[in-house]
């Protein structure tokens, strides 16, 4: 009995990895034979460029033949590059493939579009369905289907700064926001501004952060489900620190065009820390030079510790795609290890997959091994303003609501105009 | 029925095209936005606005409505930005083009060279304007530490502390009000203009159109009675005048002023010499001679300009966009919302309400003014 088991396991083995073999042979016949075109749309250009280079530069290796052009849009967090692709998709003109956070902002206006092709022959041939964490699978999937190939993982809820400046003032890293402020006063005496911000959406990216440290993880994805309502006192107690925490803010920050101008007042001496994405780490390492620990160091959010607020950046496949294999190609790229361990170092991400080669310190640095330790033993919640967890009208009206709360520091209007808005774009429903 | 001459054909098929075209691209396009602002294409909850084919209802105001006093107070806050933009930037740009133009009339030595640097920063796009003055503006630095930074170069022993204006990063608002009485405030207005109208026409003793009356006062009904009752969430929604737009009109002035003075030059060029030496002749001062002479016969001119940079500031996007980003709600415009409720929210009827309300605002302006000037050929 015992035996005839193990036989027919061996059995099964066997064949599987003959289908396996088989099917990677077909597929690399195919590979060697693609030529012509492909056009992705990212917004990872200028200071962000580097690890998609590193793709593309691998991808031009494998096929040889393939022009691919990158029409990158300028913006961080994909602002303008959304608005041209919009526009595009339209027009009836698509890109092969696009940049897109996987969640709402993939589901959400794509998929519930029709626009997408569903990937589930890709992800079943490749064997992704068991390379790629349950609970990521289940954010890039809807009407049963997966419908984008995730590159990686980023986490917003970090707290950025620079350790030999912390000891020159003599200040600790804040765990919570209570102790953040008495350090901020500490700072305040030396001159230094304590917290970084940016322009408006870096406000928004700061806010969920300490919405998820006023909430909790269970009820900061309960806020998203319409489980908890923004008229929670948790909620408004969120407000009421978030005005807290502009006063210690540099004051110049809806002048900043960008996240990387209030990172560099963390490299200049002239602020202290800076709630930020860890995009920030890739910036560090590959635009500042700085070595991770040494140069730079983070924590998580103050009062966010054991949560990962998470984003993660995907490729999909529009319907109409003029080149379609090369997509398919690129997409079976991106999903590699091989295609990840190129990408990640650079970001500054981890890999999505599980199987990455992430324990590899010539590739990941300290901050990326932490990150991936983080990100097995955390509680996953997903981000509002990076696509993952509302969608694209709630995002773009809860800026207004973080506007107007920042002039008039009205919490209870806050909390009303946010409930109603809720309300409108369909949370919890 | 006209005679069709081998002359006219030629002018029927040389207009013919240009017509189809704009018909198609302009108002055809217009009424495509009229009709998608009375549906609910894109409205959060219901149908997948990017679909290819996306399932459009009928909505009738309902967008006019949730702009006017739904949960979002961004477009009512755009909408007292922009009429406190408009009246600032007209009368800064009107002003200073009438002084330059007046100074340079002057005939100072090195005119064209003066007329020249003064009219330059209009051939510069809104978008490098922005971003210069973006930069000017930025509290840590441009015109904040110049000072400063000179003075420190030359005295390092004494240094001064840099200019601590915020500029469009500034929070504070004058003039706060609630949004209840600025809708009183335009109702009032609408009726006063009304009246003003009227006895105009009741002096001249010519008879008043009723539809005139009638519109202007109901109109006029809608805001009073209407700004009475909504809800009190949106009627005690603070507004005013935000310190930081000053900034913006700043920078749009620094750009359109030159083209306001070179229209202003133009039409001082046009006011024949023997008028002021009459005027002199009579013993008028220099002063009574440009207040009771050359102002009055400027006022046509004074007109165009102002309906010409009236209609840019109605409109503006670039400017604001590249100055002070897309979340900046002290600045923000109509235009800046239009293009985030469209394209990063997808709500393209919301969308089209608001470029429909924008084409309204400049209707306001331009159709008067061409119903009068276009009365005006054909009396003459």
């Amino acid at each position: 009995m015992q035996s005839s088991k193990r036989i027919l396991s061996v059995v099964i083995a066997l064949a599987l990895s003959f289908v396996a073999l088989a099917g990677r042979s077909t597929v690399n016949a195919q590979d060697t034979k693609l030529s012509g075109k492909l056009e992705i749309m990212s917004w990872w250009v200028g200071d962000e460029a580097p690890a998609l280079k590193a793709l593309t530069d691998l991808f031009a290796k494998q096929y040889p033949d393939i022009k691919l052009t990158n029409s990158g849009v300028a913006g961080g967090s994909g602002i303008a590059a959304q608005a041209v692709l919009k526009t595009r998709m339209l027009g009836g003109t698509p890109p092969d493939t696009f940049q897109v956070h996987a969640g709402q902002e993939l589901i959400g206006s794509w998929v519930a579009a029709d626009r997408m092709e569903p990937l589930d022959d890709l992800f079943k041939g490749e064997g992704w369905d068991k390379k790629f964490p349950q609970g990521l699978i289940d954010l890039l999937s809807s009407k049963g289907h997966i419908w984008s190939v995730p590159v990686n993982i980023h986490r917003a809820n970090v707290l950025w700064y620079i350790p030999a400046n912390l000891k020159k003032w003599g200040v600790d890293v804040p765990k919570t926001w209570d102790e953040f402020f008495k350090t901020a006063d500490a700072l305040k005496a030396k001159g230094v501004t304590a917290i970084a911000i940016g322009p408006s959406w870096t406000q928004v990216h700061l806010f969920e952060t300490v919405l998820l440290s006023t909430l909790g993880p269970d009820d900061y994805v309960g806020l998203w489900q319409g489980k908890v309502k923004f008229t929670d006192d948790r909620v408004k107690a969120a407000f009421t620190t978030y005005g807290k925490i502009l006063d210690y803010a540099n004051k110049d920050m809806d002048s900043l065009g960008d996240w990387v101008p209030a990172a560099q007042l963390l490299v200049d001496g002239k602020a202290a820390f800076q709630v930020m994405g860890d995009w920030e780490a890739g910036w560090f390492k590959a635009v500042k030079k700085m070595e991770p620990t040494t140069g730079f160091g983070w924590s998580a959010a103050p009062g966010t510790d054991g949560s990962f607020d998470m984003l993660s950046d995907s490729f999909g496949l529009p319907k109409g795609a003029p080149d379609r294999d090369n997509t398919i190609a690129w997409l079976k790229l991106l999903g590699s290890v091989a295609g990840q361990d190129a990408f990640n170092p650079l970001k500054g991400s981890i890999p999505a997959r599980i199987d990455a080669d992430v324990t590899n310190t010539k590739l990941y640095n300290a901050y990326s091994q932490s990150a991936a330790v983080e990100w097995a033993k955390d509680k996953i919640v997903p981000s509002l303003w990076h696509g993952a967890a509302a969608p694209d009208s709630f995002k773009n009206d809860f800026v207004t609501v973080l506007q107007v709360f920042a002039a008039q520091r009205d919490a209870d209007a806050a909390v009303a105009a946010s409930q109603g808005l809720a309300d409108l774009s369909g949370i919890g429903k | 029925m006209v005679r069709m001459t081998k002359d006219r054909w030629t002018a029927v098929a040389m207009i013919t095209p240009s017509i189809i075209l704009l018909g198609i691209f302009v108002y055809g396009f217009i009424a495509q936005t009229a009709w998608t602002s009375l549906t609910n294409w894109g409205t959060p909850g219901g149908a997948a606005s990017l679909a290819e084919h996306p399932v459009i209802d009928f909505v009738g105001l309902k967008n006019y409505q949730d702009l006017f006093t739904g949960f979002n107070p961004r477009f009512r806050l755009d909408l007292v930005n922009e009429v406190f933009f408009t009246a600032l930037f007209l009368a800064a740009c009107l002003g200073l083009g009438l002084l330059m133009a007046i100074l340079l009339d002057q005939k100072v030595r090195g005119e064209s060279l003066f007329r020249t640097v003064f009219l330059f920063p209009m051939a510069l796009s809104f978008v490098v304007t922005g971003t210069i003055w973006r930069w000017l503006f930025a509290p840590n630095g441009g015109l904040n530490v110049l000072p400063s930074s000179i003075v420190n170069a030359f005295s390092p022993n004494s240094p001064i502390s840099p200019l601590p204006f915020e500029w469009f990063t500034s929070k504070s608002k004058l003039l706060t009000m609630h949004w209840h009485d600025v809708l009183t405030i335009v109702g009032v207005a609408i009726l006063l203009f009304m009246f003003a109208v009227a006895s105009t026409y009741w002096f001249k003793r010519r008879n008043l159109t009723v539809i005139f009356v009638v519109v202007l006062s109901s109109l006029a009904g809608v805001f009073i009675i209407g700004g009475n009752n909504i809800p009190s969430f949106v009627a005690n929604e603070v507004h005013g005048l935000n310190v930081a737009i000053i900034s913006i009109v700043i920078a749009a002035t620094w750009q359109m002023s030159g083209y306001t003075m070179a229209i202003y030059l133009a039409g001082l060029r046009g006011i024949p010499d023997e008028l002021r030496e009459a005027a002199r002749v009579d013993g008028a001062t220099e002063f009574q001679v440009y207040r009771y002479v050359i102002l009055p016969l400027l006022q046509p001119i004074t007109l165009s300009a102002a309906i010409i940079l009236g209609h840019i500031s109605l409109k503006i996007f670039d400017l604001v966009y590249v100055m002070a980003g897309d979340g900046n709600l002290q600045v923000d415009v109509p235009g800046v919302n239009m293009y985030l409720t469209a394209f990063r929210a997808n709500n393209f009827a919301l969308g089209s309400a608001i470029a429909m309300i924008m084409l309204l605002l400049v209707a306001v302006i331009i159709v008067p003014y061409l119903y009068t000037s276009l009365r005006g050929e054909k009396h003459a």
